[in-house]
Formats: structure tokens, sequence, C-alpha cells
């Protein structure tokens, strides 16, 4: 074997045209995904050995052009910019010939090494499409391969080219690229030669690549020459501008968009000499399909029959497992309770690892589900479609058709749906999609309203859980429409989006997906919930040294010696009752001294400072420091009520029992559960909206939703006192 | 002069012109809605809005409100 060589290897393309399959073709399941740091789309990384090298495969986010109009695409171009992989592979899909033709020329203009993937041309023979990929070579100069990605086929041969491709020292042909006309050649010799004479140093991209982008008015490529040049910076940019009024002048219209036709009239040229159609008006099956799922009369009913389906699907189908991972944590925790000697370190992993993480590993099942049904819903493609439903009520808010996914994701996970904001073009929209996201009640919150509505509400818990959820899509549509008309003024951008066709989804992809969101679950409980969960079993357990009222290993004492007596003195066939009631004593006690022991604990003492906050929504202090660690994670709110309200099971009821005699009322519990769904959602949230938005934003969202969880709480609690509710 | 808002479902015409801002003009020309394009109104979204159009069996959704931007007249046959 000789020794192995490095090689990276982009896939570029457009959206829908088979990418990631072709991706996860060529790594297998040896892949190890990734997600970038930064402001970046998800892009993906794999890595496999094959004949003889190691190759490292990025999976580009899929785009139209290599326009920066939304982050997607400016991630893909600055990748393959900057990073410069040896070679990029150009995915077509190959009954949109067209269409991938014209990011095929962009991707033409930069000095890369480029080869096609024609992809789909299965389907497209169906269609009534040949393509001649011999031709289509020539007339390029470049390698193209047939590959049909979901069937492995034509990926050897892919590789193999584009290892051949890489290890060629040909330089990167140039005859084949666009050609302008005549105008348009000229101002871009001019630009070029303009910039190579007042330029010393060496420029970030290629000239005629960078002179084309300026004539554009590609205001990225302008700042980074601007960046580059130094002090003779303006002085292109002002030849830039009187070239551009020029060719305005010339052709009576922006130069960008002249050049957007000049492509596609070289790409027409192509068309003619590589295609033949015998396209027949298509009944397809993805036009029945669609023509039933948008519907006039059916469209909404059957949308809204998909999102109960999903959460119907999450939360029932989630109860088995969830019960069976409950379990689990408890059977734990009682075996290193049985096996270790009592001693500081046994608590802090029966109270503190395993209680805390085990509160929120049992929600994996939920997110599982959750997340397979949102890619279900993505793969198939229905996802366009509902947003293409939804455009119209969006736009109503001030949100656009696209931040309908997020916010319906945001039920799953806030964080996920964060970042799924990225596939909203304009920032004004993304911002504003990632500030009300949030307010969609993630399944972290639901813990704590099952408690709160299971303890007040009996009967009538599950009205007012969805009345909760009702309030979240409220607040984020009104917060949505405040926030257009203040923050973030202007119109939304346009709602073009493909429709792509309906699709069988791939079991494959969809487990890769579920699998990404576990990993992701999984390493946040591994991380910020165990750390959140010990910060608050330590701070509720320090001090040690306690002054309490009563002497309890005195009354303990009392208690057993006065009950041996009465047993010994029993007869035999009452002992077990009274043994049962001694017990029972034991453990109130416990549960009296372990309160004692709480309020006088850190935590009690933030408690206490916190208490003047929280009054107003009736909440104690020990709901205050509840709410507190729940910004962590949401999940922790019902821990910490757990172990600061000293129920003695981890039982649902007995900590309904507990607050009730902790005289909390119906109303304190409305209020809570509304604070919650409000407030900051939790740490990893936050995290992701300073990712997405950035530092100023982040703290923006942060007062924003928890003033406004403060007012509405205290406003539920006091309004509901004053029409004389409790 | 007919705009596309001004088509119902299932006609066809052929773009005259796309007008509008820089940006979104410039982005419907790369989506390949261009001068001399045949294209077909395939539905409105059932409150209206947006609508769905197909271009070389490719379907895209767009606004009424930018469908009013797009100049388009009777296919000749």
């Amino acid at each position: 074997m000789p020794s192995t060589k490095h090689l990276t290897i982009a896939l570029a393309g457009n959206p829908n045209s088979g990418k990631t399959t072709i991706f996860n073709a060529i790594t297998g399941t040896r892949q190890k995904v990734g997600n970038w740091p930064g402001v970046t789309v998800e892009k993906k990384e794999g890595h496999v050995q094959r004949f003889g090298y190691e190759l490292t495969v990025i999976d580009l986010p899929g785009t139209y052009s290599l326009t920066p109009f939304s982050i997607e695409e400016i991630v893909a171009r600055d990748f393959v910019l900057d990073a410069r992989p040896d070679v990029v592979i150009d995915i077509i899909d190959a009954s949109n010939l067209e269409r991938s033709l014209y990011l095929a020329t962009q991707l033409r203009e930069i000095d890369c090494k480029v080869l096609f993937a024609l992809n789909m041309a299965d389907l497209a023979r169906n269609n009534g499409v040949r393509i001649d990929a011999a031709k289509l070579g020539e007339l390029l100069d470049l390698p193209v391969v047939f590959t049909v990605g979901n069937r492995q086929e034509g990926v050897d041969e892919l590789l193999r080219k584009a290892i051949d491709l890489a290890e060629s020292g040909a330089p990167v042909p140039q005859k084949r690229r666009v050609r302008y006309s005549q105008d348009i050649e000229t101002a871009i010799g001019r630009l070029r030669t303009f910039i190579k004479e007042k330029v010393t140093g060496p420029l970030p991209y290629n000239s005629r690549w960078t002179a084309i982008k300026l004539l554009e008015d590609d205001r990225i490529v302008r700042e980074r020459i601007l960046a580059a040049a130094g002090p003779v910076g303006p002085a292109i940019v002002a030849e830039t501008d009187r070239l551009r009024r020029q060719l305005a002048d010339r052709y009576d219209d922006a130069p960008e968009i002249v050049m957007t036709d000049e492509r596609y009239g070289f790409i027409a040229g192509i068309m003619r000499e590589v295609l033949t159609t015998a396209r027949r008006q298509r009944v397809d099956m993805s036009r029945t399909i669609d023509k039933v799922l948008t519907d006039r009369f059916f469209g909404f009913p059957i949308f809204v029959f998909f999102i109960w389906a999903m959460f119907q699907l999450t939360f029932s189908l989630g109860a088995y497992p969830m019960d069976w991972i409950g379990a689990g944590f408890e059977a734990l925790g009682a075996l290193i309770q049985r096996w270790m000697p009592e001693s500081l370190l046994r608590d802090l992993l029966v109270d503190g690892v395993v209680a805390g993480v085990g509160s929120v590993a049992v929600f994996l099942p939920n997110i599982l589900i959750l997340f397979f049904c949102i890619s279900l819903f993505e793969d198939t493609g229905y996802m366009a479609r509902a947003a293409f439903l939804m455009d119209r009520i969006m736009h109503l808010v001030g949100l656009h058709g696209k931040s309908f996914i997020p916010m319906l994701m945001g039920f799953g996970c806030n964080v996920p749906a964060v970042m799924a904001a990225r596939t909203l073009e304009s920032e004004k929209d993304r911002i504003l999609t990632v500030l009300v996201t949030p307010f969609m009640s993630c399944s972290a919150r639901l813990p704590v309203y099952l408690v709160l509505a299971g303890t007040f509400f009996a009967q009538r818990a599950g009205t007012v859980i969805f009345g909760i959820y009702l309030l979240g899509i409220v607040v984020a549509m009104l917060s949505g429409r405040l926030f257009r008309k203040t923050l973030l003024p202007g119109a939304d951008a346009p709602f073009v989006m493909e429709l792509p066709p309906y699709r069988m989804p791939m079991l494959k992809s969809l487990m890769i997906h579920m699998w990404d969101r576990a990993r992701m679950f999984i390493q946040k409980m591994g991380g910020v919930i165990l750390v959140g969960a010990v910060i608050v079993w330590v701070l509720s357990s320090f001090p040690r040294q306690v002054d309490y009222q009563q002497d309890y290993g005195a009354l303990r004492e009392a208690a057993e010696s006065r009950w041996v007596e009465q047993i010994a003195a029993a007869d035999p066939a009452r002992r077990p009752v009274l043994e049962l009631a001694l017990s029972r004593e034991l453990a109130e006690l416990r549960r009296q001294q372990r309160t004692e022991q709480i309020a006088q604990s850190y935590m009690g003492r933030i408690g206490k400072t916190l208490e003047p906050l929280v009054a107003p929504m009736g909440i104690d202090w020990r709901g205050g420091v509840a709410l507190l660690s729940g910004v962590v994670a949401k999940e922790i709110v019902v821990s910490t009520m757990g172990v600061l309200y000293a129920a003695e099971t981890d039982s649902e009821d007995a900590l309904g029992r507990a607050l009730r005699a902790a005289g909390m009322t119906p109303l304190a519990g409305l209020a809570m559960m509304a604070f919650v769904l409000l407030y900051i959602p939790c740490l990893a949230t936050v995290a992701a909206v300073r990712r997405e938005t950035g530092n100023k934003w982040m703290i923006f969202s942060v007062v924003y939703s928890t003033g406004l969880a403060w007012l509405v709480a205290v406003g539920i609690y006091q309004g509901g006192r004053l029409l004389g509710l409790s | 002069m007919m705009t596309l808002k001004d088509m119902r479902e299932g006609q066809e015409a052929v773009i005259v012109r796309v007008g509008g801002n820089g940006a979104l003009r410039r982005r419907l020309l790369e989506m390949g809605l261009r001068g001399g394009v045949r294209i077909r109104i395939e539905k409105y979204a059932p409150l209206r809005d947006p609508l769905e159009l197909v271009i070389n069996a490719m379907h895209f959704s767009l606004r009424v409100e930018e469908a009013a931007q797009i100049e388009v007249v009777a296919p000749a046959n």
C-alpha cells in the first residue's frame, strides 16, 4: 500500500438535487457528522478511505447560485473560495438541467476543479429527458459521471474520477467558461487591469472572478477587496461604480441582471446541444398528492391533522420507553443507595447526578419521535407545503412562511429550531424568527405543566396545558408583529420557494437525522444538565451545619422507643400495621428536617432573596429557586421542586401534595406555568440564539422574554385575585 | 398589461419582463423566471396567497404581491 494521501472533496448543488444522498452513499456508515462553530449552516463532513486515499467529504448547503443571497450561499461560496477543496463535485439534477447549470457556470468562474455528477438521470429519462453526457463534458471541459445516489450507482466511478482530477496537475481550464457580451467583457478587462495596477500585494481571489463580482455589486467581495487592497480600496470601488454606471446606461438595466441573463444565454446554448426532450404534460404522482394536500378545503384540515398526529405519536408512543427509562434510573439510584456506604458522595450520586440526569433522560424517546416526524415532513417534501399553506397567516403577523418551520420544531426543542431559522434568506426575518421561536413550548417544559396542571386542575389538566401552548403561540405572533413594527421594520423577504416533488423518504436518512438529534440531546444531558443538577444539589445540601429548631435525632429516638414498646406489647398480627406507622412517622420527621435544612442552605438563602420578585406571582421562595435553576434547563424545574418541597418520592403525586401543603393555589400554579412558558428557555437555547444572532440580540431576547414572563404571570395572579379567584 | 397575479389556476403564459427590486428580481432570474419562459399557474394556496407556478416541470411558490411584478402575455399557441 502506498502511503495514504489526503484529499478534500466538496459536494455542491441545488437544494433537492440529491446531494445528501450522494454524501451518505460515499461516506456510508463511517461518516462523522460535525457542526461547524460560528455563523454557519450545518455543513456535514464525512471521512472515508477509498482507493488508497484518505478522503474528507464536505456536504455544502444546497444553493441555486453563489450570489450572497442567503447565509447558506455565503457558506457554500466561502468554503469553495477559502478552504480550497481539491475537487468540487457539482451534483446536477438531471431533470432540472438548466438551473443546475446556472450554479455550475458560477463554480466554473471560480478557480476550482469541478466535476459533474449527473444525478437522478433515471427519473429524468422516465420523464422523457435525455442528456448527452459526453457532449456536456466536452462543452464544459470537465468529467461527467451518471449517478443514482439512492442506489449507489456511479458513486465509485465518481470518486475515482474526482481523485484523478485532483491528482492531475492540469490547470483549471479557462476556455469553457461563460463569455459575456462585448461591453461587459471590456468592463471586466478594464477593472482587472485597474486592480492589477493599483494593488501590489496578493489579492484573495482570482482577478477575473473578482472583477465580475465587483461589477455585479457583490457586497461581500467588495468588502473583502476593500479590506485587502488597503489605501487603494476606495479607488477600486470608485472605478467599479463608474463602470457599473456605464454598463447600466448601455443596457438600460443593472449589470448583474444582464450578466445573469447572459449566463442563461450561455446555458441555453449548451442545452440545445445536449438535451433532447419528449416532454409531455406530467400527470405524475407528486401532482396528484399535492392536489389533495394543498387543496382549498382539505389542505388545512389535513395539515392540522398531521401536526396533531405528530404530537399524539410523540407523547403517547413516547410514554412507554419514557417509563422504562424512568424506572431504569430509579433502579440505578436504589442500587447505589444499597451498595454504597452512607456518605456525601452517595448523596451526590443519588440525589444529584442520577435523579437530576434521570429526570431529563426520560424525554429522549419523545425527542427522537418528534424529530423522526419532522425529518419525515422534510424528506417527503411536505415541509415546503406547510410553509406554502401557512405563509399568508405568518405574513399577517410580520413573519415569513418559512418561519413556520423553526416554530414548529420549537415544540420539540428550541435549540435545533433556532438553528433551523437559517433557511430564512433575509437577516431581519431570521432574527425575528429566532426571537419568537423560544415562545413555542418545547418538550422540556411539558413536565412542569404536567406536575402543576395535574396537581391543581385535575380533570381539566389537558385543557389547561393546551391553553398554555396556545398562549405561547399567541405571544410569539404578537411579539413578531411588535418587533416587525418597531425593531426590525420593513417587509419580510419575498416568498420565493421551490416546492420539490414529493419523494419516498429513505429510512437511512431518517435514521441519520434522528441519530444527530439524539446525539445532541445526550451531549446536552452529559454536559449542561449534569452540571446543573450537581450545582442544584450542592447549593441545596450546603452548608452542612444547620441550626435546627427541633432536635430531630432526639425526636427520632423518642418515636422509635415509643413504637418499639407498643410493637413489643401488641399481638403479633397487629405488628406490621404498627411498623408501618413507625416508618411513616420517621419519614415525616426526615421530611421536616430536610425542609428545614434546605431553607437554611445556600439555595434557601438565594430563594429568600428572590422571594420579593416571585411573591407577586403567588410563588414562594422554593418556586423561585426552581425557576432560577430552570434557566439551566427547564427539565430541572421539576427535579428542583422535588428536592425543595422535600417530597419523599419522585412521583408527581407526592410533589403535588407537597405543593398544596406549602400553600400554593391553582391561580399561582397557572401563573407559574405561564412564567415557565415564557421566560429564558434554557442555556442551550440562549447559546444557540447568540450563535445565530450575536450578543446584542441574545441579551435582548433574554431580557424581553423574562420581563414579559414576569408581567404575564403577575398579571394572571393579581388579575385573578381581583376577580375573586384563588 | 397582464401580470402573473391576474392569471387563474391552470392558465399558461409567457413571461415578458420581471420587475421589482434588485435582490428579488435577481433571485427570480436565477431560479429561471426570465423573459420568454413559459409558465403555468398550478394553483393558489387555500388562503389565495401565495401561488404555485410551474416552469419546465419545476414548481415554485410566489406571493401574489411578487407575482404582480412579473409581466406576462398569453402564449402564442
